[in-house]
């Protein structure tokens, strides 16, 4: 019997430690706001990017004439820096700063037949642009999850198009998005919420404006999946978090 | 004893609970389920109702699109194209924007029609009521129509008179719009690109070849055709065209592509007398990679 009442009091105890817990964290100021940095490095070898062959297209094999195009699915720099890797915060959060969305409008290019960049990062109803560089059709199909609520759509841009203006209703990490007219131009959105950031060819980053506060930070790469480190962020001290993930 | 009872009580709480929450739970399935197939389509005067349509899509639609509507139905593995999953919401054959839901009288004119060059016959042997009604069921096997409304309508200007100018204007869209790219410098269906062409779950597709006197998937009038470009045919990679290509341009496109396919059309009668042939475009490469 009594232990019974024991267990019954610890579950009733921590819930209530937890609930208490989960306040405190909404309730910290978003006034005095620091930032988390770290580096993202691949451990191991570099796997061999395949070059592109854009015969198809004659505009496309002249950009590369004198530096040829390879698949971008892992990008390493000097040092085994990741580029192309998105990190946001996928736990700890409050509500508002959670639907806070950047200011700084994501531009999509498609440029010499390739995405620029790769991967594009985004926040949830945050509007981004999609342009184009190049003296050749192109057509814009990214393909989120319909039953998980965002719609996929299709839109063509030819040479000298007005860019296109788009925004995601719900987080998706990530939605494909590809060109049919030339098959091996394929890149990411990746939508999440709250402040976000992109490995650099170095493989550092910085997530900006994150207030003082205990974090679930997640490094996403398209080939090698998620990965998470909990990072505490004190007024005036960021926060850090390296990342590494393993060459296959 | 008052320890007992208090325990006792705690144990009935919490099966109280348990008890509630599954039963609140069955409560909203059922719930949503009578609420989803209250589903109604509205095509002119018809209106259609998802209930009605549960035996007519048991007898006619569940051997290929499935009990659940996601084209999993039995007879799936033998056909190419798949059947529509319909708990995408996500339609070829629309009046609306790329990335909305069609209209009502969309989901109609398809079950009426069928798709050529697919397995899906025409309906059209069903009476309209019952037509409506299965649109109506189609509805109701997406969430999508809970939450959203359709897109709005692509306007479609009244046609205009065919002239040899037009037809001379239009090859130019065809070209500079590259329609070519998948569609060939003759709209023989071998563009450059047509080899590597995919849907959106992956699988191989064709572009339309224009000389093979098919009807198209989505109509048959010039109307239509015009719609077919300008909204895009989601799922597939035929992306719109109504930023970039006028209202004007459109039917000019419209009757240079008639001149491309075999049937009788005023458009090929005035291309004929001009002498007007579908050519290589200046941008294409001489060598166009043959596939």
């Amino acid at each position: 019997m009594k232990a019974r009442y024991k267990v019954a009091g610890m579950i009733s105890m921590l819930l209530v430690l937890a609930m208490g817990l989960l306040w405190s964290t909404r309730s910290v100021s978003a006034a005095a706001e620091g930032k988390i940095t770290g580096t993202v490095k691949l451990d191991g070898a570099a796997p061999h990017m395949k070059g592109i062959d854009m015969s198809k297209d004659p505009f496309c094999v002249k950009q590369h004439e004198n530096s040829p195009a390879h698949l971008e699915n892992v990008v390493v720099g000097p040092g085994g820096g990741l580029q192309n890797v998105v990190l946001y915060i996928s736990q700890g959060l409050s509500g508002a700063e959670a639907t806070q969305v950047a200011s700084q409008e994501p531009v999509f290019d498609q440029k010499n037949c390739m995405y620029t960049p790769h991967v594009l990062a985004m926040n949830v109803n945050q509007k981004f642009k999609v342009m184009t560089s190049d003296q050749t059709t192109h057509n814009i199909h990214p393909l989120p999850n319909a039953l998980a609520g965002n719609i996929p759509w299709n839109k063509s841009q030819p040479p000298g198009a007005p860019p296109i203006e788009a925004s995601w209703k719900t987080e998706e990490v990530a939605i494909s998005v590809k060109c049919n007219i030339h098959p091996w131009m394929h890149g990411y959105f990746v939508v999440v919420k709250g402040p976000y950031a992109t490995t650099d060819e170095k493989g550092s980053y910085t997530i900006e404006n994150v207030p003082p506060g205990n974090y679930t930070v997640t490094a996403w790469q398209e080939e090698y999946g998620t990965q998470t480190a909990k990072v505490t962020v004190a007024a005036g001290k960021p926060g850090t978090a390296d990342f590494a993930f393993k060459a296959k | 004893m008052r320890r007992m009872m208090l325990n006792g009580s705690l144990v009935l709480t919490a099966v109280v609970t348990v008890a509630l929450c599954s039963f609140s739970w069955a409560q909203a399935t059922k719930a949503e389920e009578d609420r989803r197939l209250g589903m109604e389509s509205h095509i002119g005067k018809l209106t259609g109702h998802a209930a009605a349509a549960q035996g007519t899509y048991r007898r006619y639609c569940v051997g290929c699109h499935g009990v659940l509507g996601d084209g999993e139905g039995e007879n799936a593995q033998w056909l190419d194209p798949k059947p529509r999953n319909f708990t995408l919401g996500i339609f070829k054959c629309r009046s609306t924007t790329t990335g909305t839901l069609p209209l009502d009288s969309d989901l109609f004119d398809t079950i009426g029609r069928g798709l050529d060059s697919s397995n899906m016959p025409s309906w059209n042997p069903l009476s309209s009521q019952e037509r409506a009604d299965l649109a109506a069921y189609v509805k109701h096997f997406s969430a999508r129509w809970v939450t959203e409304k359709p897109g709005t309508p692509i306007e479609i200007p009244k046609k205009p008179e065919v002239t040899a100018e037009r037809l001379k204007a239009g090859q130019e869209v065809f070209q500079r719009v590259e329609c070519w790219k998948c569609h060939g410098p003759t709209g023989m269906g071998n563009g450059p690109s047509a080899a590597t062409l995919t849907d959106d779950q992956n699988r191989p597709i064709l572009p339309y070849n224009f000389h093979d006197g098919n009807r198209f998937k989505c109509g048959t009038t010039d109307e239509d055709l015009y719609r077919i470009f300008m909204t895009g045919l989601d799922g597939t990679p035929m992306p719109s065209w109504s930023d970039n290509i006028k209202p004007d341009e459109a039917w000019d496109l419209v009757f240079y592509l008639r001149t491309l396919q075999p049937m009788k059309s005023k458009a090929k009668e005035i291309a004929r007398q001009i002498g007007l042939k579908p050519g290589a475009p200046s941008a294409a490469p001489a060598s166009a990679p043959q596939q």
